[in-house]
C-alpha cells in the first residue's frame, strides 16, 4: 500500500529492469535442474502434467493482473471472483441449465464483477487496495450466499474429464494451448501496442498520461472488466478440474497471483515489469512448491516458500539499488539532481 | 535593540557560495547579506538561481563552496532541522502542511507544549496558536484541519510557525505568487510588523511594485550569479529589469510579422464554478495570442479545460467550427490541438520512461501498423523530431530524467509538434530553462506561427508576452478582463489589467 | 535583538480568539465525531432491532457473548489502526495471532503450572518479534508494507504449520486457571473484554497526547513533509509495526484463553475483518486521519453483525458479504464527503473572488 512515490524508485528500478527477468529464469532453471537430481519423481512426465494443471489458473489470472499492477493499481478480489463464478456455475447446473449456456453466463458475470471494481476504482477514484479488499469479502460472501457450504459435484464427465485431458501422446494438458495463446496475446498487447505504451505511461505518472491524451480512467475500467472475466474463466476451469463447485474454491489464490506477479519483477508502484518475467515468476513459484511437495514437505509449510520468495523479490532489487547508490555516491562527481532548474 | 549601523555584523550573510548539479552551475560566487530589521528583496529571471539559494538557506542543499555566517559566526547547515535550530524559517510558494492535522498541530509539530508525564498540553497549544494569530492579526481557527486552507492562509500558518520558534531570519520564496490583492495586503502588514520586531527578511518576488513597496535593499541575480545589491530608494524598475535581463529585450524575442488567417480556435462562455467564468476568445491561423495575468488568475485552468484535461460546467470550445466534447484530451488531439503543459516534470513527461517513448507517446496510434508498434518506427520518429529540435541527448533509450531542463522541454515540444497541430497551446513554455534554449523556443514558436499554426501562449513573464504576442488577453481572478493589441501592449497596460485596476485596452 | 516577539500587531486579540474558538468547535471536530457517532448509532440500531426480534440477544449471556466476540477483533483493530494511520498496512496479523495462540498452548503443555502473566508475556513477545521483522523490512529495506506483510502472512503461518505439524491442542490440555480467564467477568464485563478496553484506552491516549503519537498522523498525512520536518519516519513506522505485532500476539493469547482448542489455522483470514473494521471505523486507508476509537467501534459493529444475523433469521452466509459491502460503503462515503467539502470550498472561493 501507500506508494510513496517520492523515494527515487526510478533510479532504483531502471538498472534492474530487464535483468530481473533473466535472474528469475536462471533461478527457475536451477530449481528445475536441482529438483530433477534431488527429488524423486520430479523429472517425470506425470509430475509435469499435474504441475501444468496447477499452474493454469494462477497463470491465467496473472496475465491481466500484470497489466493492472503495471498501471499502479491492484485487484485482490480475483480469487473471490473465481469462487463466486464457481458457485454460480454449480447453482446454474443444479437448476438445470446446460453448461454450454451456463459457462458463458458465468464469464459474463465475472466481467460484471470486474466492472464493479472498475467503477469504484476508475469511476469514483477510490484506492484500489481498499476497494478490492472490500469486493474480496463481498464476492466470497456472495459465493457462500449462493451455495452455502454445499458442493455441486455431479457435472458431466464429458466436461470434467475433458478439462484435464492431455494432448495426444503427451501428459501436457490441452488447456495449456489456449493459455499460451492468451499469454502471447497479453504479451503483444503490453509490449507492442499503443495500449501497452499507455499502461506503462499511466503507471509511472497518470497525470502526464492524461496530458498525452491517454484515457486513464477508461483504460483502467476495462482492465478490471477483463480481469473479472478471466478470473471467472479460471473459476470454470477450477470447477471442472476438481469436478466440484464450492464457495471456497480458490480461497487465498489472490496472494499467490500477486506474489507471482511481483516475483516476476513487476513494480508494486506500477510502471515497470514484463510479461515474460511474470510467467517465469509463476513457473518458479509453482515448480518450487510442487517440487517441495513431492519431497514430502507438508503443503501447509510451503506457504513459507511463497512468502519468502515474495519478500526476496522486492527486497532484492531494493537492496541492490541502495548498494549501487552508495557506491555511486563515493565517486567524486555528484549525479545530476532534480532541482537544478526552476529559478 | 536592532541597530542598522554597519559595524554590526549582518544577521545572516553568504559569500562566495557555489552550487552545481552535475554539469549545471546553479550558483556561482553568490553573496547576500541580510540585516536585522530589514526586508531584503531578491529578484532575477526564472532560472537565475533564486530557488537554489533558498534551498541552501533552508538546509535542503549544501553549498559546494562558500560560507554562511550568522551574526558573524560561521554557520553550517546539514539539514532542514539545522536551519530551523539556527532560527531560519523558509516559507515556500506552496507551503508543506500536514492536511489532516489541525492548524495548531501544524504550527507546533515536534515542539508541542508539554505538561506532566510529557503529555501534550492541548489547551496551551491552542492558546499559543491563538495568540500567534492574534499577533499576526488574522482570524484563523487553530482547531480546524489544514486541509482546505487557501494558499494565503497556509502561508500565514507557516509564518505563525516561524514566530513560534522565534525565527530571526524569514525567507519568503514568491509568497505572493498565488495571492489576491487583499491577501497580499494582509501578508505585507504581517511582514512589516515582523521587520519592526527586528527580524531579517528575504523576500523573493516577480512583482516590482511589491518589491519596491516592501523592501529596503534589492539584490539582483542573473544566470546563477550575483549582479548587484543597492538600497531600494536608489533604484527604479527600469534599472532592475536591465540588470535582470542583462541584454536588450528585442534580441530575445525574434517575433516575425506573419499573415493572420481565419479563426481556428473559438472559445465561448467557458465556465468552471469557482475557477473561471465566462471566458471567450478566438485564435487565428498564424497568430500568437498570449494569455497573461497573475499566477492563480485561472489561465492554466482555462487551457487545461480547452484541451479536455479538466472539466468545465458551461460553454463550448470549437476547432474549425466543430465543437469539441469536453473532458477528452484524445478528441482535442484528433481535432488538431496540442498542449505543452505548465509542469514539465509532472504533466509534460513521464520521467521514468525513455526519451523516445516520451517523444512518441502522443503518436502511439498513428505510428502503429495493424495495431502493432514496432520499435523501429518509434525510434525513427523520435530521431526525426529530437533532431529537428536539436535535443542534446546521449541515447534515445535513456530515461528522459537524465536530460537538462531545457532539453526536457524540447522533448515535450517534440512530442507535441510531431502531431502537427493546428492549434498549439503552450503553458509557461520557457519556465526554468536556460537563456539559450529560451531563445530557441521563441524562434520555434515564431516559425510555427509563420507556417500557419495558431499559438496560444500562457506566460507569466511580461517580456515574453510583450515580445512574442500579436494580441494579449489578460485574465484577472478567473475572468478575461482585457484584450490588448500588440502595439498597445506595454508592461504597464498588461500589469494594470492583470491586477484588476485596468480593464481598458 | 534576538527575538521577533512583539505582541498585539493586529485586531483585538480577545475578539479573534473568541471567534476562532467557536468556529473550532464547529469545523474541527465535526467530521471526526460524526463518524464515531454514526457507527455508534448503527450499532445501537442493530442491537435494538435484533433485541426486538429476540429479547435474549441482550440477556446476560447474550451481552457476554457479544463483548467476548468483539474482544479479539478490537485488539487487532487498534494495532491495525496505528499502522494504517502511518499510511502502511499490516496484513500479517492473522498469522501472528495464530502463531501466538499456538505458542500459548505449547507453553501450557510444557509447563502446566505456568502463570498466566507468563503466557501473556510469551504471546505478546512473540508478536513483537514478528512485528520487528515486519518493521525492519519496511523501514530499513524500504519495501512497501503491503508486500512485506503479505509475504510474512505466508511465512508466519507456514512456521506455525510446520511447528504444529498437524498437532491440535485441546481445551483439556489447558490449565483451568487460564481457561477461566476466558469466561471470568468483572461486574458483568468479561475479563477478556477488559483487556481490549485497556489496550484501546492506552492507544487512544498515546496517539492523542504524545508527540510521537501525533507524528504518526503527520507521517501518514504527508510522508515527504514529515521528513522535511525532521520526523524520524523510519523509526516511527517501525514502532507502529512492532506495536501491531505485539497486539496481534496478545490477541493470540486471548484467543487461546477463549477457545481453548487450538490448531495452526487459528485466525486464518482474520486480517480481512481487521482491515474492514478499521476502514469502516473511519481510518483513511491512505493514512493521516481517523482514531483507534473509531476502529474499535468498527470492530464491535462487525462482530455484532456476525452475531445478529442468525438471530434475525438471515442466512449466516451473508456475513462476509455484508463485511465487504460495508467496506465499499465506508470508503465511498468518505470520498463523497470529501468531494462535498472540496466543492463547498471551491464555491466559497468563487464568492470571495
Amino acid at each position: 500500500m501507500a506508494p510513496d512515490r517520492t523515494t527515487g524508485r526510478s533510479a532504483r528500478w531502471v538498472s534492474t529492469f530487464g535483468t530481473w527477468d533473466v535472474l528469475v529464469i536462471v533461478v527457475l532453471a536451477l530449481v528445475v535442474v536441482g529438483s530433477s537430481v534431488l527429488v524423486e519423481g520430479f523429472a517425470t512426465a506425470r509430475f509435469w502434467g499435474f504441475l501444468l494443471l496447477d499452474i493454469v489458473p494462477i497463470a491465467l489470472i496473472a496475465l491481466p493482473m500484470t497489466l493492472i499492477v503495471i498501471t499502479g493499481e491492484i485487484d485482490l478480489s480475483v480469487a473471490s471472483t473465481l469462487g463466486l463464478a464457481s458457485a454460480v456455475l454449480g447453482q446454474l447446473w443444479v437448476s438445470g441449465l446446460p453448461l454450454v449456456l451456463a459457462v458463458p453466463l458465468v464469464v459474463l458475470l465475472g466481467a460484471l464483477l470486474g466492472a464493479v471494481n472498475g467503477l469504484f476504482v476508475a469511476g469514483f477514484g477510490l484506492p484500489s487496495l481498499a476497494v478490492t479488499i472490500g469486493t474480496l469479502a463481498l464476492y466470497r460472501g456472495l459465493a457462500y450466499v449462493v451455495l452455502g457450504d454445499r458442493a455441486v459435484a455431479d457435472f458431466p464427465i464429458g466436461w470434467t474429464g475433458n478439462s484435464i485431458e492431455a494432448l495426444p501422446g503427451t501428459t501436457v494438458p490441452w488447456v495449456v494451448l489456449p493459455l499460451a495463446v492468451l499469454a502471447i496475446g497479453f504479451g503483444v498487447l503490453l509490449h507492442a501496442t499503443p495500449v501497452g505504451r499507455g499502461l506503462y505511461a499511466m503507471g509511472n505518472n497518470d497525470q502526464a498520461a492524461t496530458f498525452s491524451g491517454i484515457a486513464v480512467a477508461r483504460t483502467k475500467f476495462w482492465l478490471y472488466v477483463v480481469t473479472g472475466a478471466i478470473a471467472a474463466l479460471a473459476g470454470v476451469f477450477w470447477t471442472m478440474r476438481y469436478a466440484s463447485a464450492r464457495a471456497d474454491n480458490g480461497a487465498g489464490l489472490e496472494l499467490s497471483v500477486v506474489a507471482a506477479v511481483l516475483l516476476g519483477g513487476v513494480s508494486i508502484f506500477g510502471g515497470r515489469g514484463t510479461l515474460v518475467g511474470v510467467l517465469a515468476g509463476v513457473l518458479l513459484l509453482m515448480t518450487l512448491r510442487n517440487a517441495l511437495q513431492l519431497a514430502d514437505v507438508p503443503a501447509d509449510t510451503l506457504t513459507v516458500v511463497t512468502g519468502t520468495l515474495l519478500i526476496v523479490s522486492v527486497v532484492g532489487p531494493n537492496a541492490a539499488g541502495m548498494l549501487r547508490a552508495r557506491m555511486r555516491r563515493r565517486r567524486p562527481a555528484a549525479p545530476p539532481v532534480a532541482g537544478a532548474e526552476g529559478a | 535593540m536592532p541597530e542598522r549601523a554597519d559595524p554590526v555584523p549582518a544577521r545572516l550573510a553568504l559569500s562566495g557560495v557555489r552550487k552545481s548539479f552535475g554539469a549545471v552551475h546553479a550558483l556561482a560566487d553568490v553573496r547576500l547579506e541580510l540585516r536585522a530589521g530589514e526586508v531584503h528583496a531578491l529578484v532575477g529571471e526564472n532560472g537565475a538561481g533564486k530557488s537554489t539559494l533558498v534551498k541552501i538557506l533552508a538546509g535542503v542543499h549544501a553549498p559546494d563552496a562558500g560560507e554562511l555566517t550568522m551574526d558573524g559566526a560561521p554557520l553550517v547547515l546539514t539539514g532542514p532541522a539545522d536551519a530551523r535550530a539556527a532560527g531560519i524559517a523558509v516559507i515556500y510558494q506552496e507551503p508543506t502542511l500536514f492536511p489532516d492535522l489541525s492548524v495548531a498541530e501544524n504550527i507546533f509539530m515536534g515542539r508541542q507544549p508539554l505538561r506532566g508525564l510529557r503529555r501534550i498540553d492541548t489547551a496551551a497549544m491552542r492558546e499559543r496558536a491563538t495568540e500567534l494569530f492574534a499577533r499576526l492579526g488574522v482570524p484563523l481557527d487553530p482547531d480546524r484541519p489544514a486541509r482546505g486552507l487557501s494558499i494565503a492562509d497556509q502561508q500565514l500558518v507557516e509564518i505563525a510557525k516561524a514566530l513560534s520558534f522565534e525565527a530571526r531570519v524569514l525567507v519568503m520564496d514568491e509568497p505572493t505568487a498565488a495571492l489576491s490583492g487583499v491577501e497580499v495586503e494582509r501578508l505585507f502588514a504581517v511582514v512589516r510588523s515582523l521587520r519592526e520586531a527586528g527580524a531579517a527578511i528575504l523576500f523573493i518576488s516577480h512583482r516590482f511594485d511589491e518589491v519596491f513597496a516592501l523592501s529596503q535593499r534589492i539584490t539582483v541575480m542573473r544566470d546563477g550569479r550575483w549582479v548587484s545589491t543597492d538600497p531600494a530608494d536608489e533604484l527604479d524598475v527600469a534599472q532592475v529589469v536591465r540588470r535582470m535581463v542583462g541584454r536588450e529585450v528585442s534580441q530575445l524575442y525574434p517575433k516575425q510579422p506573419t499573415e493572420v488567417g481565419e479563426v481556428i480556435l473559438r472559445v465561448r462562455g467557458l465556465n468552471r464554478r469557482g475557477v473561471f467564468a465566462d471566458v471567450g476568445f478566438e485564435v487565428r491561423r498564424g497568430e500568437i495570442v498570449a494569455l497573461a495575468g497573475l499566477v492563480g488568475a485561472g489561465r492554466s485552468e482555462v487551457v487545461r479545460a480547452i484541451f479536455g484535461v479538466d472539466p468545465y460546467d458551461a460553454g463550448e470550445v470549437l476547432v474549425d467550427g466543430v465543437r469539441l466534447p469536453g473532458g477528452r484530451p484524445a478528441a482535442a488531439m484528433a481535432a488538431g490541438l496540442a498542449l505543452v503543459p505548465e509542469d514539465r516534470r509532472q504533466q509534460g513527461l513521464v520521467m521514468e520512461l525513455s526519451i523516445e517513448r516520451n517523444a512518441t507517446l502522443t503518436r502511439r496510434w498513428p505510428l502503429a501498423r495493424f495495431g502493432l508498434l514496432g520499435r523501429g518506427a518509434e525510434r525513427a520518429a523520435a530521431q526525426t523530431w529530437t533532431q529537428r529540435l536539436q535535443v542534446k541527448a546521449g541515447r534515445l533509450g535513456d530515461p528522459v530524467s537524465t536530460l537538462s531542463g531545457g532539453n526536457q522541454q524540447k522533448v515535450v515540444l517534440a512530442k507535441w509538434l510531431s502531431t502537427v497541430p493546428k492549434v498549439l497551446i503552450v503553458d509557461e513554455p520557457t519556465r526554468g530553462i536556460d537563456v539559450g534554449t529560451k531563445a530557441e523556443v521563441h524562434r520555434l514558436m515564431s516559425q510555427l506561427a509563420g507556417e500557419g499554426v495558431a499559438v496560444l501562449m500562457v506566460s507569466s513573464e511580461l517580456p515574453e508576452v510583450l515580445g512574442m504576442a500579436d494580441r494579449v488577453l489578460v485574465m484577472h481572478e478567473g475572468r478575461l478582463v482585457s484584450e490588448i493589441a500588440r502595439d498597445a501592449a506595454t508592461e504597464e497596460s498588461v500589469m494594470l489589467a492583470a491586477t484588476g485596476q485596468g480593464g481598458r485596452a | 535583538m534576538t527575538t521577533t516577539t512583539r505582541p498585539g500587531a493586529g485586531p483585538d486579540a480577545a475578539e479573534v480568539r473568541a471567534r476562532s474558538g467557536a468556529a473550532g468547535m464547529r469545523l474541527g471536530h465535526r467530521l471526526f465525531v460524526a463518524r464515531e457517532v454514526g457507527i455508534g448509532l448503527a450499532l445501537v440500531l442493530l442491537v435494538g432491532v435484533t433485541t426486538a426480534v429476540n429479547p435474549r440477544f441482550l440477556s446476560g449471556q447474550g451481552r457476554q457473548d457479544l463483548m467476548l466476540g468483539a474482544t479479539i477483533l478490537v485488539v487487532l483493530a487498534v494495532g491495525q489502526a496505528i499502522v494504517i494511520i502511518t499510511r502502511n498496512v499490516d496484513l500479517s496479523v492473522g498469522s501472528i495471532l495464530g502463531l501466538a495462540a499456538f505458542a500459548t498452548g505449547k507453553l501450557f503443555l510444557a509447563m502446566p503450572d505456568a502463570p498466566i502473566v507468563l503466557a501473556v508475556l510469551v504471546g505478546t513477545g512473540l508478536g513483537v518479534l514478528c512485528g520487528v521483522v515486519n518493521g525492519a523490512l519496511i523501514a530499513v529495506a524500504r519495501v512497501p508494507a503491503l508486500v512485506v506483510t503479505l509475504g510474512t502472512l505466508y511465512v508466519f503461518r507456514g512456521i506455525d504449520y510446520s511447528w504444529a505439524a498437524g498437532q491440535q491442542i485441546n481445551a483439556a490440555d489447558m490449565p483451568s486457571g487460564f481457561k477461566s480467564m476466558g469466561t471470568a467477568d468483572l461486574l458483568g464485563i468479561p475479563l477478556l473484554a477488559l483487556f481490549a478496553v485497556a489496550v484501546l484506552l492506552v492507544a487512544g491516549f498515546y496517539l492523542k497526547s504524545y508527540r510521537s503519537g501525533r507524528e504518526l498522523y503527520a507521517i501518514g498525512s504527508d510522508p515527504a513533509a514529515a521528513r522535511l520536518h525532521g520526523i524520524p519516519v523510519g523509526w516511527r513506522v517501525f514502532g507502529a509495526l512492532v506495536v501491531s505485532g505485539g497486539l496481534a500476539g496478545l490477541a493470540g493469547v486471548l484467543y487461546a484463553a477463549r477457545y481453548g482448542t487450538l490448531d495452526a489455522a487459528a485466525g486464518t483470514g482474520i486480517e480481512l475483518n481487521v482491515v474492514a473494521a478499521v476502514v469502516v471505523g473511519g481510518v483513511a486507508i491512505f493514512g493521516g486521519s481517523g482514531s483507534v476509537y473509531g476502529a474499535a467501534l468498527g470492530a464491535v459493529l462487525l462482530s455484532t453483525i456476525g452475531s445478529a444475523l442468525p438471530v434475525l433469521k438471515v442466512n449466516p452466509f451473508w456475513q462476509q458479504a455484508v463485511v465487504g459491502a460495508l467496506i465499499l460503503a465506508a470508503i465511498g462515503l468518505d470520498r463523497a464527503l470529501a468531494a462535498r467539502v472540496a466543492n463547498r470550498l471551491r464555491g466559497r472561493k468563487a464568492r470571495g473572488a
